[in-house]
């Protein structure tokens, strides 16, 4: 029986493959009395053995797929199963206690964990409490006999069902196989919606309970375009979802003759269209999409991926490679923006009821400068590679640009001191994401060089909605009168001072924000690499004066959300 | 029985990289090979044993190696020690 399933649509694309549940079996341990001992000690020497060997598989894979740094994970993993103090303290509880092994392996973890976890003055060590737990459900699994889904070693074309997906689940997702995803939460903005962009694959958010209507081996449509799955699909389904993949291969086609083309208005105006990036490994699609800057080069990916502070040099390292990668193009770097939903063991940032409004972004930088000037020195230094920009995030107030752009003055009177080469002609700008400095944007618009508003905070700020929260999801709005009057007060504001407002968060991007925000002025749309085509092709539809008309009527006459949107409507159609 | 002391030099004490070298290193023999720290000792090959100890920079610890293969384990563990610039 076909049924079908809606939510949010991600990532564009339709994909047809076999459903893969990403799910978490029931690893719970149960204790029971054995008398042959040495039976329950072999049973944990095999399931030992065997997850060493899987991780053996794992790791090659993942090395293969994702390089070498990303594999090594998996070589602490096999460290800690070869363990001769967890072997040992096991066989003893096993030994003493007469009990399973499941059991005895489950306590001995569970006390490694709470002395690695209580352990508050190295981060490092939370982090190894986190490899103990993984290893240990691989254990747990063989031991219970159930299969511990894992992403890297899947060989066939899947479409993965999960409830959500973490940045280690999307790291080891190969596109040869992974043809789409669908999960329970998470929104348009979230980790795994922005990681299928990037990854070029169909994806659907957001469905609420995609994974108790998936069995395994049922047969899925996903269609990322209108948001919709279909799970078992009649051949009948199958054709008409066949014709409209051939409809989207041909727009895509068309979209890509406009690789090499100039973004112009229908009237031959100029926008720039930039892509948002997360590390240098991106820049590909950058190209391949015709991106004509980086507009947004998330940098907190540098002190993600990594155990500990990334390096004055490896930081250096892969700014010059996105700056060089990009040639005379230029590329807008945001300084750390770690806070907020973005964790890192080894900074210990302090757990708060409120991150989103907590110690975040430019807040951590002015307050740990030491990390701070390690960055912008890296950036001083790579700056003579390209067209270098600045740009710092989070920022509420006039003293907090000061204080950011003091540091970084020290820092290249320093480097020059030494000796380095930096760049006379680096534009130093901020985010404008916080309504406080949107609405002051005229009094910043006279000491900065640019300003890139970044929506997706800029609408949950206003609002007073938690982008992750999806009871008020609802208030994401971008097409509020609200949102629109700060962006137009941003733009004009940039615009009076002789300087330049670009766009930076997923409205930029948005097809029935974009006519809106060419009739506002703005001059820079930085999106999604995928984005930028589709962009550029309907921009060329669009007429300046008539945009700026359509503009106008929104921001006068238009009341609510839905008003809007239809105007749009009336406009572009 | 053989047996080193040393201070530690390494920045991060021997934690991460050095432990997992150490660790590594001592695997390779036969020998019993213990790292004691502040009158607590632990088994060198047991990475969770070495990081629990939370050896940090300044540190004196010493080194036991018993069995075998001890002078050839003693040696080596010197050497990557020596090697990594992690204690003198």
């Amino acid at each position: 029986m076909t049924s079908q399933v809606s939510g949010i649509a991600a990532s564009d694309g339709i994909a047809q493959a076999k459903a893969y549940l990403l799910i978490e079996p029931d690893l719970t341990v149960e204790k029971t009395s054995v008398t042959d001992t040495g039976a329950e000690k072999d049973r944990l020497t095999k399931a030992i053995d065997e997850s060493k060997e899987q991780l053996g598989k794992i790791r090659s894979i993942a090395a293969e797929s994702l390089g070498e740094e990303e594999a090594q994970v998996f070589d602490a993993h096999v460290m800690v199963l070869s363990d001769p103090d967890l072997i040992d303290q096991t066989h003893a509880v096993i030994d003493n206690d007469k009990v399973n092994a499941d059991f005895a392996f489950k306590q001995v973890t569970d006390t490694f964990i709470a002395m690695f976890e209580g352990m508050e003055d190295n981060a490092y060590m939370q982090e190894r409490a986190a490899d103990i737990k993984d290893v240990r459900k691989r254990v747990l699994a063989r031991l219970l006999n159930v299969t511990l889904p894992s992403p890297a070693t899947i060989d066939e074309e899947v479409i993965i069902i999960a409830e959500d997906l973490t940045p280690s689940d999307t790291a080891q997702l190969n596109k040869k196989y992974v043809k789409a995803f669908v999960t329970d939460i998470g929104g348009r903005t979230s980790h795994s919606a922005i990681m299928a962009r990037s990854l070029e694959i169909p994806a659907i958010v957001g469905t609420k309970n995609i994974t108790e209507l998936v069995k395994e081996e049922d047969y899925l449509i996903v269609d990322g375009i209108e948001g919709e799955v279909m799970i078992n699909p009649s051949e009948e389904d199958i054709s008409s979802f066949n014709k409209k993949a051939d409809e989207f291969a041909q727009l895509k086609a068309e979209w890509d003759r406009l690789k090499d083309e100039p973004s112009l208005t229908k009237d031959g105006q100029h926008v720039e269209l930039a892509a948002n990036i997360g590390t240098p490994k991106d820049l590909e699609g950058v190209n391949n999409n015709g991106g004509e800057a980086i507009g947004l080069y998330r940098t907190e990916f540098l002190y993600m991926d990594s155990n500990e502070l990334p390096s004055e040099d490896e930081q250096y390292d892969a700014y010059k490679k996105v700056l060089e990668g990009m040639g005379d193009k230029p590329v807008v770097v945001r300084t750390m923006d770690i806070g907020g939903d973005k964790e890192l063991p080894y900074l210990e940032l302090p757990v708060e009821m409120n991150p989103f409004l907590g110690y975040r972004a430019i807040r951590v930088s002015l307050d740990q400068d030491s990390v701070f000037r390690t960055q912008l020195r890296a950036l001083l230094r790579a700056s003579v590679h390209g067209t270098l920009r600045i740009m710092f995030p989070m920022i509420a107030t006039l003293p907090e640009f000061r204080a950011a752009k003091a540091i970084l003055e020290e820092e290249k009177v320093k480097l020059i001191e030494e000796g380095t080469e930096v760049s006379d002609s680096i534009e130093v700008g901020i985010m404008i994401e916080i309504p406080a400095a949107a609405v002051l944007a005229d009094q910043f618009a006279k000491e900065v060089d640019f300003f890139s508003i970044g929506t997706n905070d800029l609408i949950q700020y206003t609002m007073a909605a938690d982008r992750m929260n999806e009871r008020v999801s609802y208030l994401y709005q971008p097409y509020n009168p609200s949102i629109l009057r700060l962006i137009k007060g941003v733009i004009d504001a940039a615009h009076n001072e002789g300087k330049w407002a670009g766009m930076c968060g997923e409205m930029a991007g948005d097809q029935i924000a974009v006519p809106l925000l060419v009739g506002l002025g703005l001059d820079e749309f930085s999106m999604s690499a995928t984005s930028i085509l589709k962009t550029r092709s309907l921009l060329r539809k669009l007429d300046t004066a008539e945009m700026k008309e359509l503009a106008d009527k929104a921001l006068t006459e238009c009341t609510t959300s839905e008003e809007v949107m239809a105007l749009v409507d009336q406009y572009v159609s | 029985m053989e047996k080193r002391e040393y201070n530690v030099t390494a920045e991060t004490g021997i934690h991460a990289r050095p432990a997992t070298l150490l660790v590594q290193t001592a695997s390779k023999y036969n020998s019993d090979i213990t790292l004691e720290y502040k009158g607590k000792s632990v088994n060198l090959k047991s990475i969770m044993g070495v990081m629990s100890l939370g050896v940090g920079k300044g540190a004196d610890v010493s080194i036991t190696a018993e069995g075998a293969d001890e002078k050839e384990a003693i040696e080596g563990i010197d050497q990557t020690i020596k090697n990594e610039g992690m204690a003198e």
